[in-house]
């Protein structure tokens, strides 16, 4: 269910590997949120035109977080060739028009203006039935990739009265305005962003400081490119930034008064304002899914999810896309992964696809088999250039099963909590790893008779782990495993 | 029930929290992450490192040593600050005995939300001065 970038990734992956299965969508046309957002109509994952890597390699995906990822080279990389130039954050058109390109390419096939009404589970055989309005489907495993994109308004009294992100007007329309932002995420500052030429007073408020993304080194944060109001309001230009409760929105006149309360010291502060924006966040449209037991979590009432995004609670419901962000895997040094945003989730899909093939449909995916010899390059390759590991560090991992009498093969990418948590075959799994605070550094998890090891890597000023001193670190962890056991004198 | 309302007023009956003023826990509640684990799933893994300060709002766990179990913990509860606090991997594995939902903080915001507020890291300390006794008493 759905034909935004999380979907079709799906459709994609699911058809090549010959699963069968049918995509309805609530849209005319592929795209997803895109086909409406963001407001102020640039994405803020970027495509690098120019890196050094062929963009037909599968290492340009690092670079290049909007394109989907096809597993063969001829339809990668779809979005540095729609782009403009004039930025590297395509706009929301530019965004639209690559998905469209990637359906109309490989050929996926959506049935749109399919509205999603009901959901049931058939009691004698298990599958799942929707009802939508070209009829019943039924199926014995459903995906919903749904987005996260339904406006939330927190309970404050008077606040439901109050524009959301998405009902923003033309931003003329705020002229010479003092404009109240309840929110200081990237929607706030993206709206305080584009009205900063407009607005006589610009206003961001919300209980808790503002994280920047370029101290948190992640995604978690406001990003660099709606900074500004930030620096407007360290340099006393007029944008002011609160750290209150928001205790009441009240209509005033024409405009508004809000009420606000200072965290510390409990003092409250009322401002005036011409327009209130709740920049509040959105949650997932779940439908009546939780009355069929889903269960939710969070101000975003993300489903909650095993490490294969399946529903905790009810088995057969799977999730992709950007509500995948559910699934929090180890969230190691409190990071999350970037399951939220297309570079991260186009890779769980794919995941997903080959899990659902396996685990569902008696596909059986053959494993590359590796050398002893040539199995430590090939990871510390990984590490240093599988955009997998890159855009999805401590989430996903690349994993080698390391059996003596069967050899030794390539298992793929899989969830890193799965690894660590399922027991199994003597393996190893690596991922790339933040901490917030210095470069990512490369993590080796070995599995010997069941117990997993973890082992850190020093991380390198270049981010290149293929020199002889991580192969000799690498080697070491591995030889327990890898070198010939004594034979028995 | 709004989501928000519902961690506020779930945390405001935790003892960590009993000085806390209504926008002091409205603050706490957009701090922390919140977290949704299903049962049998571990929270913490014994030896692996970066994990956080968690509180339990829902449900309940089991403190897992080298496999077996050693006591329980449930709403209010909190864990992993031992870990937090010396810079060391967990002694334990955590998992969820019923379906489990935490409020999350990570190692490197603790002592900057401690020092924020001491109330609560006085009832912390509270906390661990019972978990010492009740260990000395065990081992006695």
């Amino acid at each position: 269910m759905g034909s935004g970038p999380g979907g079709l990734q799906l459709s994609y992956s699911l058809s090549r590997l010959g699963i069968d299965h049918a995509v309805l969508s609530d849209d005319p046309a592929p795209g997803g949120m895109f086909r409406r957002w963001p407001v102020f109509q640039r994405m803020l994952s970027w495509t690098k035109p120019f890196t050094g890597v062929q963009r037909t390699a599968r290492e340009y995906e690092r670079y290049d977080w909007n394109s989907l990822i096809p597993d063969d080279d001829a339809h990668r990389a779809i979005m540095p060739g729609l782009m403009d130039g004039t930025s590297y954050f395509p706009s929301r058109p530019e965004m639209q028009k690559g998905l469209e390109a990637f359906a109309e390419r490989t050929g996926i096939r959506v049935r749109y203006d399919c509205h999603w009404e009901s959901t049931r589970q058939d009691k004698g055989h298990h599958d799942f039935v929707l009802t939508t309005s070209d009829g019943e489907y039924r199926a014995p495993v459903v995906v919903f990739a749904v987005g996260v994109a339904q406006p939330y308004w927190p309970p404050i009294p008077g606040l439901d009265e109050v524009a959301h992100y998405g009902d923003c007007r033309s931003v003329e329309s705020y002229k010479d305005h003092r404009v109240f932002i309840v929110g200081k995420q990237n929607s706030g500052f993206e709206i305080a962003t584009g009205l900063l030429p407009w607005a006589r007073q610009l206003v961001l408020a919300s209980p808790s400081a503002t994280k920047l993304s370029v101290n948190t080194r992640t995604l978690v944060g406001v990003r660099a490119r709606y900074v500004q109001p930030y620096e407007d309001a360290a340099l006393t230009g007029g944008v002011i930034i609160l750290d209150t409760t928001i205790e009441e929105v009240r209509r005033d006149g024409a405009g508004f008064v809000v009420r606000t309360r200072n965290a510390t010291d409990g003092r409250e502060l009322p401002m005036v304002a011409d327009d209130v924006i709740a920049a509040t966040g959105f949650i997932a449209p779940l439908g009546d899914l939780p009355a069929l037991g889903v269960a939710t979590f969070g101000q975003s009432r993300l489903p909650a999810q095993t490490p294969f995004w399946e529903s905790a609670t009810v088995p057969g419901i799977f999730f992709a896309g950007t509500i995948t962000q559910g699934a929090g895997g180890l969230k190691k040094h409190g990071i999350p992964s970037n399951s939220g945003a297309v570079q991260g989730y186009r890779y769980n899909a794919r995941v997903l696809a080959r899990h659902l093939a396996e685990s569902r449909f008696d596909v059986r995916i053959p494993r590359p088999q590796l050398e002893a010899a040539e199995t430590v390059r090939y990871l510390l390759n990984e590490l240093s250039h599988g955009p997998e590991l890159w855009q999805q560090r401590s989430y996903l991992a690349r994993v080698v099963h390391l059996d003596r009498d069967r050899g030794i093969s390539d298992e793929g990418i899989l969830p890193l909590a799965h690894f660590i948590d399922s027991g199994g075959p003597d393996a190893v799994a690596v991922a790339l790893e933040s901490n917030g605070q210095g470069d990512p550094y490369p993590a080796v998890y070995l599995r010997k008779n069941g117990l997993v090891g973890e082992h850190l890597l020093p991380p390198h000023p270049l981010i290149d782990f293929t020199g002889t001193d991580y192969q000799r670190q690498l080697g070491e962890i591995l030889d327990p495993v890898l070198s010939p056991s004594p034979s028995p004198a | 029930m709004a989501v928000r309302d519902d961690v506020v007023n779930t945390i405001a009956a935790f003892s960590l929290f009993a000085d806390l003023t209504g926008p002091q826990l409205e603050q706490v509640a957009h701090l922390f992450d919140e977290a949704f684990f299903g049962e049998g799933e571990r929270i913490m893994r014994q030896g692996v490192s970066g994990s956080g300060f968690y509180i339990i709002l829902e449900g309940s766990a089991a403190v897992r040593v080298n496999g077996v179990d050693r006591s329980a913990l449930k709403a209010g509860d909190y864990f992993g600050e031992i870990s937090c606090l010396l810079g060391e991997v967990p002694v334990a594995d955590i998992v969820a005995a019923t379906p489990l939902r935490c409020l999350l903080l990570p190692a490197s915001q603790l002592e900057g939300f401690l020092t924020a507020h001491p109330k609560v890291m006085y009832r912390l300390l509270q906390g661990e001065a019972r978990k010492l006794k009740n260990t000395t008493k065990w081992l006695s």
